[in-house]
């Protein structure tokens, strides 16, 4: 794993889903391609009290990637200093090998520019000791992106 | 180029809240929330302002209408024209019915001084907003019982013990601010109340839950007024010092017991009573928040004021944790801002609403807007012709857009200002593009509070397409119809008339965005406060309504339960939408295209219906709309629900037309069911009933 996880505190999370969001701006995704996403089950009745379970899944940017290994270009390729697994654009031929190869399917094809896109903990704002914008911008502070302390 | 962040404020929302834009190449790129403010955090509609900015399905330039109203054919103008005829228009309307003659309406805000003044400088006594349709009962409800207006309180929900939410979603109304609040009270051990006739996301945080009866709220708080008193809960002390017609109070709720409420409300009495202990025991930093959109039902009225009732009963009016009361400048030795409706004289005439005369009660601030449209059908008290809608949109926020498009045919003149379309824009004779709050300033705002602060909008980019600020619309009207003090070439020169003796300058908002006007919070003691009711103290039994032969401790009418087959139809808010406007957003609408109708499963097993199944709403008057079945048991039996705002039809907004259903089209005859004691459209007040397709 990356020195990072994302961490959902569910007590706060509101289901406002303005991470999503806040992930499509700052990627300037177009229609329909997400690479945060938040889910809602529910609400269910459960012993007379309302249940409404929330996740977010980004990228869980493995140890021993999956999507690297499969990359025949050598543009999926995971940050050795901190873990992050990121896409070199100009290396992608947009062969999808990677989504094949992900257990989660996370990569995902920008079409118009054929070329993979996915969550990369906004490393360019992390390089500028910012948080990812789904992290910062999270309506109610749920969204945490923790570090782990001895990684070197 | 490098880039640049700028402070300004959210316009998506009646919120306002502060943010900060990333800016590169001149334009904004990216939105979070002020991090001084809200650090950095902002709901997904405020996120979403950037597609605002740069979708084109909205008015691109001024338009004339040149077929029908309402048919959609335009005439792309340019500004002089625009206001050249605008202008034109209302001088001969002016020449023939006096200045009376023209109405205006917006979405209120913080911003409201200069449309105000605009009025004022025309001469006309009728300036509304669009709050019949929102929180004119709350208004009322905290005058008729502490005498100042909602926003006289604060709610300090960082410091509370105990939070109760009725008619008041906050988890997914979505002030940041308040919601933060909220969620670090809870941290800190405050308990969550909800009372609610279905599970939203508040509710599902919630350490109390109540899915009441639709309707029987009153009800409800009148049992928690009986147990907080017949079992000696209440801050006696208090009460006798600070509070006026308890002896009434107290022998008009004996009827209303738990066991009562129990069979009234569908919830256990022992419940009830456990709520109340449960209160009493975090008194005095409870807050029973008495709402903001409550124009619902015919008793909403009642709802609010005897949220306030228990507030007092509880000491918690002018209490830490509770509902403090709010600091103007003044109040923390600093002057407020000098206003611009002063530069012109308050209007002698009587509102055409009936406001201040035939209803002299209510507020007058900004009136009942859709009394004055009855203005404009009967001439009584006089005639209204001529129609400025600000950002406003009454035919999506309205009940029943028919009867509202017939009482708008006696106008000569409908002007839409509006930065997206709108049914409303739609019908107008002019649409004047206003920009998005990311291309255009706002005058200086004040804002009272425990620390009062003044707050400016700045512009964080030019404006995409042909559109204006507020401040260069009414300039450019103004300095056609000669109201010369109005007619400014800059902002800054409005922001240094605003900022005048202030010993505040406009390059003091550089540093945050807004400008604290007290180091500290201010909790005032109710004992320095003064209350502007007639007895001085917090009414029971409120003087001005009973003068005004309003009965303010009114017996509890039981709902009517929905005949055999309809439902009540009920609406509601959801984080990702606001207000009519955001469906056709292309970010929003990615994230939630259409409504869905919530029934119970009980309801849904009698139809035949099953989740996510395509269904027909049939309205009294037998119109329909078609929209996705939601079954489940998190809603009343009663009740259907669905989110505002859908169901459009403007062949202008391809992404939202036809998807999901409005809930304001299932009111037949809605404009007409108004609350005499509290000033709002009581729009819960209809039923549907709901066939498979």
């Amino acid at each position: 794993m990356s020195i990072y996880r994302m961490k959902l505190d569910k007590d706060r999370c509101i289901h406002c889903k303005a991470c999503e969001v806040h992930c499509k701006v700052v990627n300037n995704n177009p229609f329909g391609i997400k690479f945060g996403k938040h889910t809602s089950k529910g609400p269910v009745l459960k012993d007379g009290k309302i249940v409404l379970k929330a996740s977010y899944q980004c990228c869980y940017h493995c140890e021993d990637p999956a999507c690297v290994e499969a990359c025949p270009t050598e543009a999926m390729v995971r940050r050795e200093s901190d873990g992050i697994v990121y896409v070199i654009k100009e290396l992608c031929i947009g062969c999808e090998s990677c989504v094949t190869a992900c257990p989660w399917n996370i990569p995902v094809l920008l079409e118009e520019e054929n070329i993979i896109g996915k969550c990369d903990f906004c490393m360019d704002r992390l390089d500028a000791g910012l948080q990812p914008a789904c992290v910062t911008a999270c309506t109610t502070h749920a969204l945490t992106l923790e570090r782990k302390k001895t990684k070197k | 180029m490098a880039m640049k962040t700028k402070f300004s404020v959210c316009g998506m929302c009646s919120v306002r809240c502060p943010i900060q834009v990333d800016v590169q190449d001149s334009k904004a790129i990216r939105i979070e929330g002020n991090q001084f403010a809200l650090k950095g955090g902002l709901c997904p509609r405020g996120a979403a302002g950037i597609a605002l900015e740069q979708d084109p399905e909205k008015p691109q330039t001024p338009l004339i209408r040149v077929g029908a109203r309402g048919e959609g054919k335009w005439k792309a103008v340019s500004w002089d024209e625009a206001f050249d005829y605008v202008a034109d228009k209302l001088k001969t309307i002016m020449a023939e019915h006096g200045p009376r003659s023209v109405l205006w309406s917006d979405r209120g805000g913080p911003f409201p001084d200069l449309p105000k003044a605009f009025m004022r400088g025309l001469g006309s006594p009728n300036y509304c907003n669009h709050d019949v349709a929102c929180a004119r009962n709350v208004q009322h409800g905290a005058m008729s019982t502490i005498g100042l207006g909602r926003k006289g309180v604060a709610y300090d929900l960082r410091n509370a013990k105990h939070i109760i939410l009725q008619t008041r979603n906050i988890m997914e109304a979505v002030n940041v601010a308040e919601v933060n609040a909220t969620l670090d009270g809870m941290a800190g051990g405050a308990k969550l109340t909800v009372i609610d006739i279905r599970a939203s996301v508040s509710a599902s945080k919630a350490d109390n839950f109540f899915m009441i009866r639709p309707g029987t709220d009153y009800g409800f708080n009148l049992a928690v007024i009986h147990t907080l008193i017949n079992e000696n809960l209440y801050n006696k002390e208090y009460v006798d010092q600070f509070v006026e017609g308890f002896e009434e109070l107290q022998s008009f709720v004996q009827p209303y017991t738990a066991e009562w409420a129990a069979e009234e409300c569908g919830v256990p009495a022992e419940s009830i009573r456990d709520l109340a202990r449960q209160l009493a025991a975090a008194a005095p930093s409870v807050i029973w928040h008495p709402g903001w959109m409550v124009a619902r039902y015919s008793n909403s009225f009642q709802v609010c004021r005897t949220a306030y009732i228990i507030n007092a009963l509880l000491g918690s009016i002018g209490a830490k944790g509770g509902l403090p009361f709010v600091n103007s400048p003044k109040d923390v030795g600093r002057k407020g801002l000098k206003k611009l409706v002063d530069l012109f004289p308050k209007p002698e005439e009587k509102r055409a609403d009936g406001v201040g005369w035939k209803h002299p009660q209510f507020d007058a601030g900004p009136g009942l807007v859709n009394q004055a449209y009855d203005a404009i059908v009967t001439g009584d008290p006089y005639p209204i012709r001529a129609y400025l809608c600000w950002r406003h949109d009454p035919i999506m926020s309205m009940p029943d857009p028919a009867a509202l498009k017939k009482k708008w045919e006696g106008l000569d003149l409908l002007v839409s200002i509006t930065f997206s379309w709108s049914d409303t824009a739609w019908h107008s004779d002019v649409v004047l593009p206003l920009s998005t709050y990311l291309a255009r300033e706002s005058i200086i705002a004040g804002k009272s509070g425990l620390k009062p602060q003044f707050f400016v909008r700045k512009r964080v980019q030019e404006p995409t397409f042909d559109s204006k600020a507020d401040w260069e619309i009414i300039s450019g009207l103004s300095k056609r119809l000669g109201l010369d003090a109005l007619v400014f070439d800059r902002i800054e020169d409005i922001w240094n008339y605003q900022l005048e003796g202030t010993g505040v300058t406009i390059d003091d908002f550089d540093a945050k965005g807004f400008v604290e006007l007290a180091d500290k919070p201010l909790y005032r003691p109710i004992s320095e406060a003064k209350l502007p009711t007639l007895s001085g103290k917090i009414e029971m039994v409120s003087g001005k309504w009973t003068q005004a032969g309003h009965n303010t401790l009114p017996e509890y009418k039981s709902p009517q339960s929905p005949p055999a087959g309809l439902f009540r139809i009920t609406f509601g808010r959801v984080a990702i939408h606001t207000q009519g406007h955001t469906v056709n957003n292309p970010l929003l609408f990615e994230l939630m295209p259409e409504n869905i109708a919530w029934m119970h499963t009980s309801r849904a097993e009698e139809l035949g219906i099953v989740n996510d199944e395509l269904i027909e709403i049939v309205a009294a008057d037998g119109s329909t709309g078609r929209i996705k079945a939601f079954v489940t048991d998190c809603i009343h039996p009663e009740a259907l629900f669905m989110v505002h705002g859908f169901g459009h039809r403007l062949p202008v907004e391809s992404r939202a037309f036809g998807k999901g259903v409005a809930d304001n089209e299932l009111m037949p005859g809605g404009l007409e069911n108004w609350d005499k004691g509290g000033g709002c459209i009581s729009m819960q007040e209809h039923f549907v009933s709901v066939r498979k397709i």
